[in-house]
């Protein structure tokens, strides 16, 4: 009889513990085993790379994508190297990261955040990712730096230029690389007072999600400072197509100077009418109407056509850039591809290379161990000049670009031209700015 | 008053793009019964007959500079079109009025695609469910859509206007306003009337040739008109591709506008379904007049004075009409009595 109540007892206890387990979600029954999610087992560690397939940003998926396997080649000491020759922390040796040979899986975003999450999780939980990255929207960044956090796995940002990503929605296991709209604004007000002085009425398009909110809202503070006045600001759906409803206004409202708070087609769709409507052939106010596009992509100047030309703008990264590390990654990825990369793919290499050698100082995968090595991290040639990790908030600093519409292109590539090379110093804000206010970073999560 | 006459213009402008894509739609659903919801696809597919055309004018000799690089410092590739090597300026002229003569191009190749589509698939679906149809027309626009997607890309592709018709005409100094006043851009004004020739090219020709006679025969009653010996399905079959025809040159007209991409067929193709079900389903007229009068209320409600009172009343405002009129007269505002009401 005794004998039976243990065995009923045993069974109880068993039944319970399995119980739970099964109970518990899959995302962390890894993290149970060993001291952090997906520690790799074998010899092998995977990344996941979480970049737009299909949808509106496909073009520059494709590009993030081919930047991934270019990076993954070059861990795995195949290749010329790439950026891991100049890259200034000698960490990278070309065995893979800590001797494991670097593995991938991707996912697809389709650019929406339920989507996002889903293939990032199914990378996290199925196929064993160590590390998520990529994307081409702060929406999808954010919702996807949110779930990583849960997970506990690194999060390495691709093209989100939000204030929120690193600001009220900012995470410990999330890093930026990517500048942001309170950086575009700083660089770009300068050169905008300089070219079409002080006195000026701008009329804002904004596209209606959290990025345009922070990029309006960095750029009019920027160019109010230096004397604009703000006359409007319109909030566009992201799904719009035709603008000449939004355009039209702006013909009559005393405006002269027209800022397009929009990104990839919106941006593509919205300069397109404002340029049929004759805007750049208006004078107004005594002066010759403008239009600003406050960040800019090569891929978005090429949809765009003949009417960049001579419009102003910012970006992270751009081809022509002559330092060491922009011209080695140019090399590379153009020996591979027969075309230079894009600002999206310059980023999501250098996310890449940068995880890597965090883990590699570290000495470990652990998402803790990795979050410790890069806040504060200081490195140089990785294609921007010196570069700071900031560790309040884990947003990059560095020298941002301000360009133009190119007058005279001498390829489908040459588009933009540099026109400055803003110090990081002049992009710099301080971690309590109120555009960044709100959220906390929180602790490190190792999923354990 | 400058500004209620610029969305006057802007409304017009909408109302003969939507009215132009919901006659084609209407074709097909008043001969054919189909609900087609790959129509937005082929309105997507006759502005990339216009990218094709405007690529195969700039296939290009290729020479290299010998003084220029590119971004690997190699010598930069020169490139000039055979056409120009070939014709001299009148090969520069036809690369910059690509976007008209692809309506040449499209208006073939749209007819055998709307005939073959019709043929080959949509005809086995005629006495399915409405809901069969709409699944299986809805399926091939996602696949034709993700097949230009895969030669194309994501990206749009700008297609310019020609040089003579770019850029915005001061139309207010023609009805009394001040000058610049009423600024618009000329491109728009060609396409209003290019929509006004192609919609009164379709009522004439349904209206004054044996054919079209056979064909509102054929609407009106397809039995009798088959009992008299008329084989009316090949009639019909013609119009699908007549219809896929004059969608594809709608959308061959759109791309200075908007640059073609993948995806806007697909956005247009709720806004016409809209139109068509307001206007009245199988109506040809009532789909003209829903076209414009739709274009004219989004066009007015966009406006920042209207907003600012009804704030987001544009993004609504079509589909706020639509359930007002379906509610009222189910019918639609020109549709048969009958239709939709049981």
């Amino acid at each position: 009889m005794s004998g039976f109540i243990t065995n009923r007892r045993g069974l109880i206890k068993s039944g319970t513990v399995l119980g739970a387990g099964l109970a518990m979600p899959t995302i962390f029954t890894a993290s149970s085993a060993a001291a952090y999610t997906n520690a790799p087992t074998g010899n092998g560690v995977t990344l996941g790379f979480n970049v737009p397939q299909s949808g509106p940003y496909a073009d520059e998926g494709a590009d993030e994508l081919r930047a991934y396997k270019l990076a993954v080649e070059h861990l795995n000491g195949g290749g010329d190297g790439g950026m891991m020759n100049t890259f200034s922390s000698n960490a990278l040796s070309g065995s893979g990261i800590l001797g494991n040979k670097v593995e991938y899986v991707t996912g697809d975003t389709q650019t929406k955040s339920d989507a996002a999450r889903a293939s990032a999780k199914s990378m996290i939980e199925k196929d064993g990712a160590v590390m998520i990255t990529g994307g081409s929207s702060s929406g999808v960044a954010i919702a996807v730096q949110g779930l990583c956090q849960e997970a506990g796995v690194i999060f390495m940002a691709g093209l989100t230029h939000s204030n929120d990503t690193t600001g009220k929605d900012k995470k410990a296991n999330g890093f930026r690389h990517f500048f942001n709209g309170y950086m575009s604004a700083a660089a770009l007000a300068p050169v905008l007072l300089e070219m079409y002085g002080p006195d000026r009425k701008a009329y804002h398009l904004t596209a209606d999600y959290t990025w345009g909110w922070t990029q309006q809202e960095s750029i009019a503070a920027a160019t109010e400072a230096i004397g604009w006045e703000t006359v409007n600001n319109v909030l566009t759906p992201l799904a719009t197509q035709d603008f000449s409803s939004y355009v039209a206004p702006v013909l009559n409202s005393g405006a002269d100077v027209l800022v397009l708070n929009h990104y990839g087609g919106n941006m593509i769709n919205s300069l397109t009418s404002a340029v049929q409507f004759g805007l750049r052939d208006k004078m107004v106010n005594g002066k010759n109407f403008e239009i600003v596009v406050p960040l800019y992509s090569r891929l978005m100047a090429k949809g765009a056509g003949e009417n960049v030309k001579g419009i102003f703008g910012s970006t992270n990264w751009h081809w022509s850039l002559t330092d060491a590390g922009s011209q080695a990654f140019v090399k590379s990825f153009g020996e591979a591809y027969g075309f230079p990369p894009s600002q999206a793919a310059h980023t999501v290499y250098c996310q890449t290379l940068l995880y890597a050698d965090a883990c590699e100082r570290a000495g470990t995968f652990n998402p803790c161990g990795v979050v410790e090595a890069l806040e504060g991290f200081d490195f140089d040639g990785l294609g921007n000049g010196p570069t700071h990790y900031r560790a309040g908030d884990h947003q990059c600093f560095k020298d941002v670009l301000v360009v133009k519409g190119k007058e005279n292109p001498t390829s489908e590539f040459d588009l933009l031209e540099v026109v400055q090379v803003t110090p990081r110093a002049q992009v710099e804000y301080p971690i309590d700015h109120p555009m960044f206010a709100g959220g906390a970073l929180g602790d490190c999560n190792p999923g354990a | 008053m400058d500004a209620i006459f610029l969305q006057v213009l802007n409304g017009l402008d909408k109302g003969s793009a939507y009215a132009l894509i919901a006659l084609g739609l209407t074709l097909i659903f008043g001969t054919l019964g189909v609900v087609n919801f790959a129509h937005g696809a082929l309105f997507m597919l006759g502005a990339f007959c216009a990218v094709i055309m405007r690529k195969i004018l700039t296939i290009s000799q290729i020479t290299l500079d010998p003084v220029r690089t590119n971004f690997l410092g190699k010598p930069l590739e020169i490139r000039t079109p055979y056409v120009e090597i070939w014709w001299g300026d009148a090969g520069s002229w036809m690369i910059d009025y690509s976007v008209l003569l692809s309506i040449g191009f499209a208006i073939p190749v749209m007819a055998i695609i709307g005939i073959v589509m019709e043929r080959g698939l949509i005809k086995h679906f005629y006495h399915r469910p409405h809901a069969d149809q709409i699944l299986m027309t809805f399926g091939l626009a996602i696949v034709l859509q993700e097949i230009i997607k895969a030669i194309f890309g994501a990206n749009p592709i700008p297609q310019s206007a020609p040089d003579s018709m770019s850029g915005a005409v001061d139309i207010g100094v023609l009805f009394g306003f001040a000058e610049y006043a009423v600024i618009y851009p000329y491109w728009r004004l060609v396409y209003f009337v290019f929509a006004a020739v192609i919609i009164g090219g379709v009522f004439a020709f349904l209206r004054f040739t044996t054919f079209g006679m056979v064909v509102r025969a054929g609407m009106a009653d397809r039995e009798t008109v088959g009992m008299l010996g008329i084989d009316i399905d090949r009639r019909f079959t013609i119009m699908f591709g007549l219809a896929a025809a004059v969608t594809g040159v709608a959308g061959v007209m759109y791309t200075p506008i908007l640059p073609p991409n993948y995806h806007m067929g697909m956005d247009f193709l709720v806004l016409t379904f809209v139109v068509v079900v307001v206007g009245g389903m199988g109506s040809l007229p009532g789909a003209i007049l829903a076209g414009f009068m739709l274009g004219m209320l989004e066009s007015f409600s966009s406006m920042n004075e209207v907003k600012a009172i009804l704030p987001g009343i544009d993004q609504i405002i079509i589909y706020l009409v639509a359930i007002i009129v379906l509610l009222v007269r189910p019918r639609g505002l020109m549709g048969k009595a009958g239709m939709m009401e049981d």
